[in-house]
């Protein structure tokens, strides 16, 4: 009787979920996999025996396990580092043996000493943690066992998302849970500061590395041979972040290519056969660091890595932060995508040893990698209910009525689904439910006010002026953080609807024209492809066409009257950095001295909108964003508004004062 | 270690014998045909030779190959790899040491290598048909000139055929079953120097093509007609021109005509004690003339030189006339040598008629080794060590794990039951009481060459150095097996062919530093192609290090496998062919150590060279033949 019970049960579950697939799989235009939560075994079972689990990772064919001194000990004596000393002892008149010393301690101060026991342990004090902290962590199988695959092949490169601390710590857990071979991870050299956290990460296999040592050649040899020892002899995949540090924002950031064009060379110079770089994309319903970098970005300085300062943190133990997606990519073979566009002359005429610069080809073709491998990030990143929540808030302040949100949020669903975001929706919730699950998890950032959604700044009605404003902009940041993480999925219609409304003309030559402009300012705001402007419009043009925003011609581009929604909400989306930029500009064209250094800059900005907040004269809290700010310099310095000058220990800017930027008049005259 | 130094003192095999009996390997590959008569000795008056009675052709190679030679595969009719009535490979002739023995495990081997079964058989056609060869198409002024030259000449269809291919696998292909759109129009013999003058002169004024066809083995569509081709195509067969004209010993020279073969070269200077000590794999059928239109390399030179350190001396006609040197000295000042604007021309500038090689006398002892090596890695890095030391016998080749045991499966039956225990025994004594592993381990074959004494102690420091690498001796039979193989290899082709598997060999040279990185990415990638390509099983994909050098090595690749399930084999072949040269050039390999351009590597001449080095070359083509006589599109 029971089990007829549960039969009939398990039938009705497999029904629906087999509705649920197929609805999904028309609504999602790429196919991704199915997720499943890797806590739930975890909280069933003894953590314990988990931990002391037979660990016996399959590994890269062909090799020979190795202790890593052995593996110090090869780089030292490698031809490269060897190379480099006996240059450096001639140039500085230095005896190569204290050369060879100093080069001794970098690869102890850089080095993992992966130990199983500092695994295990690991593994043990992660699981308890990781259920505490989150509900649920999910994964998809499929990716894992790719991965497994790709793992038995060919070297593995793993380049995850960077939101949080937490996600090399996750995704170590997450190999260790799946069996497969721990990743050494470069991580930044301030961990060491953290005495013995810093130890156990290094025996969990983390390397670490200089924030910069571009002089140092020294450093910059042990390190690169490091990590390609590491990859040549697939001791263990590699793991780096290309975005180098935590993104403040969840808004990706542009990507470093040091690390990604030392782990590419050991192909170049056929080494190796092929190399695997796998995107990871890891998203948080709730992020550890949100306030923390809400801080951080209004100017309330970071606090340094310490020990002290993680135990402290332990109250967060005790908070909810929902649940985690890891998607782990399809691996993407390196010899597949340089197939064609590599000239190997120049690797075959110098002995494969020496030192390189890369060439202007193979620069533009690591840039190229990185880009496309951040695309497949974002491509591949998950979006919660909470994020079209938080983007539809910041729409409608200071208040809004909570139906009006439910059914805004539900239809931006469908938009972000027609503009190729990856939706999970928790199962079986309807949108009211989940949106207040949401704001539940939430409570810091919004609540519920007499049927009214209203944005978390409490305190801000009592205290001083400056004290509303900056409770206010921390709100609006921290709910910002979430709206980021729509904007590279919406940023290219987006554009197109904002040069339509800045042209004011429907002439596809002049709305392109300004979209180009737009997308060249907003260079290192959002994410793009290395030159391929036109392409990028068009992909807009396409999707505003889908969703019935616009109809084009052959030469011309209309809204529609019932595309006015879509168009009045994405320009609205994309308000704050427009806006921002604005009165960044504002500033360095009325109130910047000459030259002024980066820090100078920041805080000048920080003030000047600070003061138009106080007057009322902008509603743009974004502007107080560090991040902006920063990106916004960037932008100018590489269209040559702003030159850099480099001036012994600081970088000087310098405003080019007959910069005439072709179309920046649509930007002036908006002003 | 005392093994090496045992098996160095032990007699038997290591006789001064052994180099006579590799002499006569060489020799027995001949007909019983005794000399030509009125041909006492080598003699420099040019073009007697006409006046000799029809007869048996002087040489090896008779005119009517196909009477001697396979007419769709490799090498001499007689001899090839068949299945007897017991399902088991057998190498039938008696010309070569593998001759009427049996090889048992070598189907197992087949079956096991290429999934082929002997079931599936693709057979080629029995006999050319002669009805699907193009005409020849020929002026009769040319004919009524040609005639009154006296020089002998023919229009038959499968004369013209069988010299419009060379031995790349589509060339064979295209004989068992389909056919050359455009082949030469007249084939003609000239038989001295003076007789090439006139037919290059005729072609002159006649205006037609001239392809000098030498011994026919060019592995680089080199001897294949342009289809575009709109003259009259002249087929120079050299082979008739095959005497050795003077031995100088005093300076250690010999002047011969270029159609020699290899074999006859070396069995004619036996007969005053002499030798070149040029062995290509291919000597049986390769020319001189051939050897030096291609930059050709022999297996031992290590101690004789590859062919440009043997030619003293290069007498070449050309549309422009004669071009040669004024003395014959070992070394001259006088700008670039114009030596290596011929050497290596492959047949683009005009035809070599006479040159002048140095001699060495035929040496004393000779003896055979063998290594074997835990892995391919530390093989290599012997090989490097030995280089280094430039200690190199005169052979030392190493032969990747694949290849090992491709050799093994050629082993004939063991005569005693004293023998196969022995086998069993060293066997064992490798495998378990070493710890090699039989999948991974694999092996040098050694020469050596010259007074035993030295011979002995060359020995000696090629063992020790092999024994710091891991290295063990293998005994002189595995070393001179291996060598053996080398000349058999060629014949298993043809037995592939005829069940569904298909391959072919091609080579490199590297710099040593980038050899193991090169041997197993290209190695890798013709697996991950043929995988791509939609062939259903495996290829067999193997390398050795045939040469060593200061600076790098030579490596030979042998790639095949079996296409059943493929439409278009050929053309899957050449794709994966292909790219397999594209990875060793990424690699840092060269475009060909020794077997040419011709017009099969012609797309990647410009990378090899830079443009300005290819312009160099074609002003040289412009000004010695101004009108494309010697068009066979090659290299440029």
């Amino acid at each position: 009787m029971n089990h007829m019970y549960l039969a009939g049960n398990c039938f009705l579950f497999l029904s629906h979920s087999l509705f649920v697939y197929s609805q999904q799989k028309e609504l999602m235009s790429k196919k991704r996999d199915e997720f499943e939560d890797i806590l739930e075994e975890r909280r069933v079972s003894s953590d314990l025996r988990y931990a002391m689990k037979c660990y016996a990772p399959v590994i890269y064919k062909g090799l020979s396990p190795c202790k890593p001194n052995a593996i110090k000990s090869a780089v030292l004596q490698s031809e490269q580092v060897q190379y480099v000393i006996k240059q450096l002892a001639k140039e500085t008149g230095e005896s190569p043996d204290i050369i060879q010393e100093e080069a001794m301690e970098i690869l102890d101060e850089m080095g993992h000493s992966m130990q199983l026991g500092a695994v295990r342990f690991f593994a043990f004090t992660l699981s308890k943690i990781f259920k505490r902290l989150f509900q649920r962590v999910c994964v998809n199988e499929e990716g894992m066992q790719r991965l497994q695959q790709a793992i038995q092949e060919h070297p593995v490169v793993l380049l995850p998302s960077h939101r949080s601390y937490i996600d090399f710590l996750m995704l170590s857990y997450l190999l260790y849970t799946y069996d497969l071979a721990l990743p050494v991870i470069a991580a930044g050299i301030d961990f060491l500061g953290m005495k013995i956290v810093g130890e156990l990460l290094r025996r969990a296999g983390a390397f670490f590395m200089r924030r910069s040592f571009g002089g140092n050649r020294l450093y910059w040899a042990v390190f690169a041979e490091y990590v390609k020892t590491m990859l040549r002899n697939g001791y263990a995949p590699i793991e780096f972040f290309l975005e180098g540090t935590r993104s403040r924002t969840a808004k990706t950031l542009t990507p470093k290519f040091g690390l990604l064009s030392i782990v590419m060379e050991p192909f170049f110079k056929r080494e190796v056969f092929d190399t695997y770089l796998v995107p990871i994309s890891i998203s948080y319903e709730r992020i550890l660091e949100e306030s923390l970098y809400a801080y951080e970005l209004l100017g309330v300085p970071k606090p340094k890595e310490s020990t002290s300062g993680l135990l402290k943190a332990r109250r967060i133990l005790s908070d909810n932060f929902g649940t985690i997606h890891i998607y782990v990519g399809q691996p993407v073979s390196l010899r597949t995508l340089a197939s064609g566009r590599i000239n190997r002359c120049p690797y075959n005429l110098v002995p494969r040893h020496l030192p390189q610069k890369p060439s202007d080809d193979i620069q533009e073709f690591v840039s190229d990698v990185a880009y496309k491998m951040e695309l497949l990030q974002i491509e591949n990143m998950v979006l919660r209910p909470w994020v079209l929540v938080a983007a539809v808030l910041l729409q409608n302040l200071p208040a809004v009525d909570f139906e009006l949100l439910i059914e805004k949020t539900l239809w931006l669903k469908g938009l972000t689904q027609t503009f190729g975001g990856f939706i999970e929706w928790p199962d079986n919730l309807c949108a009211k439910k989940a949106i207040t699950s949401g704001l539940a998890l939430h409570s810091n950032i919004a609540r519920l006010v007499d049927g009214h959604v209203v944005l978390n700044d409490k305190g801000a009605e009592d205290g001083a002026v400056g004290e509303i404003i900056f409770k206010r902009a921390l709100a609006v940041l921290m709910c910002g953080t979430y709206r980021n993480q729509l904007l590279n999925v919406f940023v290219r219609p987006s554009l197109v609807v904002v040069a339509l409304q800045m042209t004011r003309s429907f002439r596809k030559e002049e709305v392109y024209s300004c979209f180009s402009f737009l997308r060249d300012v907003f260079s290192d705001e959002f994410i793009f492809f290395p030159g391929i402007s036109l392409k990028d419009f068009e992909e807009g043009c396409f999707l505003l066409t889908k969703c019935g925003a616009i109809q084009t011609t052959q030469q011309e581009i209309y809204p529609t009257d019932k595309g006015s929604v879509v168009i009045s909400f994405l320009s609205a989306m994309f308000r704050p950095f427009m806006e921002g930029y604005q009165l960044i500009f504002r500033y360095l064209s009325k109130e910047a001295k000459e030259t002024f250094t980066e820090k100078q800059f920041i805080s000048g900005v920080r003030n000047f909108v600070f003061q138009l907040l106080e007057k009322g004269n902008t509603q743009c809290y974004e502007a107080l964003s560090s991040d902006i700010q920063k990106n916004a310099l960037a932008a100018l310095v590489q269209l040559g508004a702003v030159k850099k000058k480099k001036i012994p220990c600081v970088d000087l800017l310098e405003i080019v004062n007959d910069s005439r930027i072709p179309v920046q008049k649509p930007v002036a005259a908006r002003l | 270690m005392a093994a090496p130094a045992e098996e160095a003192a032990g007699s038997g095999p290591g006789s001064p014998s052994s180099a006579r009996r590799r002499l006569s390997i060489i020799s027995g590959h001949l007909r019983g045909s005794p000399w030509a008569p009125g041909r006492e000795g080598p003699s420099p008056s040019p073009c007697k030779a006409r006046g000799a009675p029809a007869g048996p052709a002087s040489g090896s190679i008779p005119k009517k190959r196909q009477e001697l030679l396979k007419w769709n595969g490799w090498g001499y009719n007689d001899s090839k790899f068949i299945f007897n009535k017991k399902g088991q490979a057998e190498f039938t002739g008696r010309r070569y040491r593998l001759g009427g023995m049996v090889l048992p495990t070598f189907k197992e081997w087949i079956e096991k290598t290429f999934g082929a079964s002997l079931e599936h058989k693709s057979t080629s056609r029995a006999s050319l048909n002669v009805n699907d060869v193009p005409p020849s198409i020929i002026s009769e002024e040319f004919l009524q000139d040609l005639i009154a030259t006296k020089i002998s000449y023919s229009q038959d269809a499968e004369d013209r055929v069988f010299r419009a291919h060379g031995h790349c696998l589509h060339e064979i292909f295209a004989l068992r079953e389909g056919i050359f759109r455009r082949i030469p129009d007249i084939v003609v013999w000239p038989v001295c120097h003076e007789d090439v003058v006139k037919i290059v002169e005729l072609a002159c004024k006649h205006s037609l093509c001239i392809i000098p066809f030498g011994g026919g083995t060019s592995v680089s569509s080199a001897l294949e007609c342009p289809e575009e081709e709109k003259r009259t195509i002249v087929s120079l067969d050299t082979s008739q021109m095959n005497r050795i004209l003077w031995i100088d010993e005093k300076n250690l020279t010999a002047c011969v005509e270029a159609g020699i073969v290899g074999q006859d070269l070396e069995k004619q200077l036996a007969e005053s004690g002499f030798c070149t000590g040029h062995e290509p794999d291919s000597m049986e059928f390769s020319s001189l003339g051939g050897w030096v239109a291609t930059r050709a390399s022999g297996m031992k030179k290590n101690i004789y030189g590859n062919i440009e350190d043997l030619v003293i001396h290069i007498k070449m006609v050309t549309p422009r006339g004669i071009v040669e040197k004024n003395c014959q000295v070992p070394r001259m000042s006088t700008g670039p040598d114009i030596h290596h604007f011929i050497m290596g021309s492959e047949g683009t500038l005009g035809v070599v008629t006479e040159v002048t090689v140095k001699i060495r006398p035929v040496p004393e002892y000779q003896k055979y080794g063998s290594v074997v090596f835990p892995n391919f890695e530390r093989g290599v890095a012997c090989l490097r060590e030995v280089a280094k030391q430039r200690c190199a016998p005169a052979s030392i080749r190493l032969v990747d794990n694949a290849q090992f045991q491709f050799g093994h499966a050629l082993k004939p039956q063991v005569a005693s039951i004293f023998t196969s225990f022995l086998d069993g025994l060293k066997k064992f004594y490798i495998t378990k009481f070493k710890g090699f592993d039989p999948n991974i381990l694999c092996v040098a074959t050694l020469l050596f060459e010259g007074d035993r004494e030295k011979v002995l102690q060359h020995e000696k420091q090629v063992y020790d150095i092999a024994t710091k690498f891991g290295g063990l001796a293998a005994g002189e039979d595995n070393g001179q097996r291996g060598y053996m193989l080398t000349f058999v290899i060629a014949y298993l082709r043809d037995l592939g062919l005829d069940y569904y598997v298909i391959g072919e060999s091609f080579e490199t040279s590297v710099p040593w530093d980038r050899v193991l990185d090169l041997c197993r990415n290209v190695k890798e990638r013709i697996v991950r192609e043929c995988k791509e390509k939609g062939v259903q099983f495996a290829p067999f994909s193997t390398c050795r290090v045939t040469q060593t050098y200061d600076a790098g090595a030579c490596v030979y690749f042998y790639f095949a496998f079996n296409y059943r399930g493929i439409s278009d084999p050929i053309h899957v072949y050449e794709q994966i062919e292909r790219a397999a040269r594209e990875e060793i050039l990424a690699n840092g390999g060269s475009l060909s150590h020794h077997h040419g351009v011709g017009k099969l590597r012609k797309r990647w001449m410009k990378e090899s060279i830079s443009d300005v080095g290819l312009g160099m070359l074609r002003s040289v083509k412009e000004y010695v033949d101004p009108n494309n006589i010697f068009g066979n599109k090659n290299l440029l």
